[in-house]
């Protein structure tokens, strides 16, 4: 058995320890807003937050994650809010699709928690992840609306 | 009777299903269905087979199209919606039973590749496939950018048709003449603006009151709705992750399989054997599926495993074991130079300058694969009562089929639910899956079994766009004074999607006719024009790709339009301005996207613009890339300003997000989209060597809607894909004077 937290609660794993935590998150533990896009870490769908960290958990062995905090896009927001990256995607319609969306929401949270204000350049540095719709412009309008919102902007 | 030459196309699958279906629905009221159409739960009423109300007022509108990131589901919506007058805060949408109301007539006309005149013959071979495959009269499918334009009348008058029974509950509930009452924001109020009741409050009115013929439609001055940016009704669940896609179907008891496909295509796997000599825990069974090989187990992630470690199959070959790409170059080169054309087709008349130069370029786009971001899957679950399917696919009546099929059970004991499809691009109508995952769920009847391929079993298993190739010919004539043109010609070779289609989802005899995208004569006013279209029939699979064939046929064609406009030393802008002359439609797209680029202004050294137009789905789109070339090496595609006009828009913040959307598709094809063939199998496998444009490389883009008040209504998901590669490349050439003619655009 193998502990972490997932959302804020305490769940108990009975898996490999080399199996990834994407297919811990969707098998063992019904999780399934992470999605499975590549399998090797190349498209970001798959991206969850490992005690703050936006990870790509198709390449991270549920061993790495025992003892810690992972949120998912389901556990983002807080106390029944949505968190202001979701109501600045909301704000600028991003998603089409929407398959690639969980993971760009849970890279930018993270991009914006460890840089407040983010250049164009840094966001482009950051998100890598793929979207085949092609929402990338929209997205970057919606980071920056987000961190408006982080800032006090209503 | 033997089957017509000429007949062939689309095979006469969708000829059958546009007699079948075209004939049936001469008007749209045919369209209507009846009250109990829709499921209806203990608080709901059903006004027509596409719309329900409840006794919160809610309206419920159905939707059979696929939601695969088009935001139909909002743009259907919104058509029932806006005749209704209902409030947009209270419509919900829901996937309708398999019906034949719900059937896409628009699709089965589009592709059709007839011109008008032969009309005749598009009968005669209908009925020839109306008698050949009798059940199958028309699909429910989501393609060919024909959703909107499909549902655009029927639609509307199912919303029509509610408002009516609405007013007549009204009238009834509270005494008043129907002349005196009308919708507003979702609730009957009398002429004078008094509330008189909500639609929840007329639930029991409403039932005992007969459908009347539709009242006449709103014209479009009085939309209230339609024309709007409002928000879509899918954004909410997908940004709170709660969208459930194919993959994230989760059913008591379900299993989950992955899949190895034979390594060539066309392949089986013959056996395998346990490399351990029995399965182990967690792993329920191996199977041999159509096309691979399965393994079920509690885990797909440890049965994928598996699949790697724990077996070894026996494979048979397919037919074209060595193929590889270079060899099927030289077949094309050969089939450009001395290939029989299956279509020749000649505008204008052809003169003989007494002094010509002649231009020639030959160009060439590869295989793609479709990449959607959603693997490809399929659940299935045979009972004793017949078959399930929960797939997110691009036509549940193909689904159904096939499944019957494999089942061997008739079509009616077979329900396909659609989910949220992640990306679709023409990927899922093919039905591959179903037919894995139903011979999966046959072995464990009872047992539901979610097929999930790996990212590598998508790549290298799709139905790919097909590589083509394409010469051009200008004759100039060059007898004194300034070079003009005489007339242009072009060969074409490449497989066809709509030949190969039929074929192998219905068994249909393949007939060698090109796919009809490909064959669409430019807009331009050329004195002579000439198309010889080669196809080339071969073993690889190929299928529809965002915008099919306008997606390559619009570089050849595009590009060389800019070579030619070089050659006569003319401004590439104004040389397709004074051919699209008699053109104004296309004309003032061109124009538009030209000014708002700035077309002319100057730019830094190592920068250019390029244009490029193209006319597809019956929406006209016109981009201008603008590239920076910095060292002459490194490409930058800075910002792409484009134009459409597609007719009546339903939701301009949806077609803007397409145009977008279909540029950067077409993008990251122009840029690094190529699945090449060693050995008989592709080469490629994830997004690490069929990588695609990300936020670093993608450039600033601004969409401007052309109103030409035209009433045909265009489709949006695919006519922004074909112009970028060319409007790319034409770009190139204005800043290095390099003319790339290979896709994907290589600088070296």
């Amino acid at each position: 058995m193998i502990s972490l937290t997932v959302n804020g609660q305490a769940r108990q794993v009975d898996a490999e320890p080399e199996k990834p935590l994407l297919w811990v998150l969707r098998e063992d533990l019904n999780v399934v807003g992470p999605k499975f896009g590549c399998g090797v870490a190349a498209c970001g769908a798959c991206t969850v937050h490992v005690d703050g960290a936006a990870v790509r958990s198709c390449s991270l062995p549920l061993s790495e994650a025992a003892g810690k905090s992972v949120v998912t896009i389901e556990g983002l927001g807080q106390g029944g809010q949505l968190h202001a990256v979701q109501r600045a995607w909301i704000e600028n319609q991003v998603p089409q699709c929407g398959y690639c969306q969980p993971g760009f929401i849970m890279a930018a949270a993270a991009l914006l928690a460890a840089n407040a204000k983010p250049s164009d350049s840094d966001i482009d540095a950051v998100l890598s992840n793929i979207c085949r719709c092609g929402t990338y412009s929209a997205i970057r309008r919606a980071v920056h609306r987000a961190a408006a919102i982080l800032g006090g902007v209503p | 009777m033997k089957f017509p030459r000429r007949t062939a196309i689309i095979g006469g699958f969708l000829g059958a299903g546009l007699l079948g279906v075209g004939f049936w629905f001469a008007r749209e009221r045919d369209r209507l269905g009846h009250r109990r159409l829709l499921h209806l739960k203990p608080d709901e009423i059903g006004l027509n087979g596409w719309v329900k109300i409840a006794r919160d007022s809610s309206v419920t509108v159905a939707v059979p199209r696929a939601e695969m990131g088009q935001g139909i589901q909002t743009a259907l919506a919104m058509l029932v919606a806006e005749e209704m007058d209902a409030r947009w805060d209270q419509v919900r949408v829901e996937e309708p039973p398999e019906h034949v109301v719900y059937r896409n007539v628009d699709i089965l006309i589009d592709g059709l590749p007839f011109s008008p005149e032969e009309v005749g013959t598009v009968v005669e071979v209908a009925q020839w496939m109306a008698g050949k495959i009798g059940g199958v009269l028309g699909v429910n499918a989501t393609g060919g950018s024909t959703s909107t334009r499909d549902a655009w009348l029927p639609m509307r008058t199912a919303g029509a048709v509610a408002r009516d029974l609405l007013l007549r509950a009204a009238s009834r509930k509270a005494s008043i003449p129907v002349s005196d009452l009308t919708v507003v924001d979702g609730e009957v109020r009398k002429l004078d603006g008094a509330k008189v009741a909500t639609f929840g409050e007329l639930v029991d009115q409403v039932e005992s009151l007969p459908v009347l013929p539709p009242p006449p439609l709103k014209k479009p001055s009085a939309f209230k709705l339609i024309g709007k940016p409002l928000p879509r009704l899918d954004v909410p669940a997908k940004v709170a992750g709660k969208a459930t896609f194919g993959i994230d179907v989760r059913l008591p008891g379900m299993l989950y399989a992955a899949v190895r496909n034979a390594p060539t295509f066309g392949g089986e796997a013959l056996e395998f054997t346990l490399k351990q000599g029995k399965l182990p825990k967690g792993i329920e069974k191996v199977l041999v599926v159509p096309g691979g090989i399965a393994a079920i187990g509690t885990s797909w992630w440890k049965a994928n495993r598996f699949l790697d470690e724990g077996i070894e199959v026996t494979w048979q070959a397919g037919p074209d074991p060595k193929l590889d790409s270079a060899t099927l170059w030289k077949r094309y080169e050969g089939l450009l130079v001395d290939g029989k054309p299956a279509l020749t087709r000649t505008l204008g008349s052809e003169t003989r300058p007494a002094q010509v130069q002649i231009l020639t370029a030959t160009y060439r786009a590869p295989y793609l694969a479709h990449a959607t971001m959603e693997p490809m899957n399929c659940t299935a679950r045979v009972g004793p009562d017949g078959v399930e399917v929960w797939m997110p696919n691009q036509s549940p009546t193909l689904m159904r089929l096939i499944a019957a099929r494999i089942a061997d059970v008739p079509q009616d004991s077979v329900a396909v639910h659609t989910t949220f499809l992640g990306g679709g691009f023409g990927r899922r109508a093919e039905v591959d899956l179903v037919r894995q995952a139903v011979t999966c769920a046959l072995a464990l009847r009872g047992t539901p079994v979610q097929v999930l391929w790996s990212r590598e079993e998508d790549i290298r298993h799709d139905f790919y766009r097909p590589m083509a190739l394409a010469r051009w010919r200008a004759d100039i004539d060059s007898a004194g004074g300034a070079p003009k043109l005489a007339g242009v010609s072009k060969r074409q070779v490449g497989q066809s999607p709509t030949d190969q289609f039929p074929a192998r989802v219905l068994g249909l005899p393949a007939q060698g006719q090109p796919e009809g995208n490909a064959v669409e004569n430019p807009p331009y006013a050329f004195p002579f024009y000439r198309l010889e279209a080669i196809v080339a029939d071969g073993s690889v699979p190929v299928g529809f790709w965002r915008s099919v064939g306008h997606s390559h046929t619009a570089f050849f064609d595009e590009s060389f339009v800019d070579e030619v406009a070089a050659a006569l030393k003319k401004d590439p802008f104004e040389f397709r301005r004074e051919l699209l002359a008699n053109k104004p439609r296309h004309l003032k797209v061109l124009e538009t996207a030209a000014k708002e680029a700035g077309w002319g202004a100057p730019l830094p050294a190592g920068s250019g613009r390029g244009i490029a137009l193209r006319a597809s789905f019956g929406s006209i789109v016109a981009q201008v890339a603008e590239v920076a070339v910095p060292d002459g090496k490194t490409l930058q595609v800075k910002r792409v300003t484009c134009a459409i006009d597609c007719g009546p828009v339903v939701n301009p913040a949806i077609v803007r997000a397409q145009m977008e959307s279909g540029i950067v598709y077409g993008l990251s094809a122009a840029l690094y989209g190529e699945i090449t063939l060693a050995d008989g199998a592709v080469e490629q496998g994830n997004f690490t060597d069929y990588d695609a444009v990300r936020l670093a490389d993608a450039p600033a883009m601004s969409v401007h809607l052309v109103d030409s008040g035209a009433s045909f209504v265009g489709g949006v998901g695919e006519p922004g894909t074909p112009p970028i590669a060319p409007a790319v490349a034409n770009a190139i050439f204005a800043a290095t004077g390099k003319r790339l003619r290979d896709l994907p655009l290589r600088l070296v």
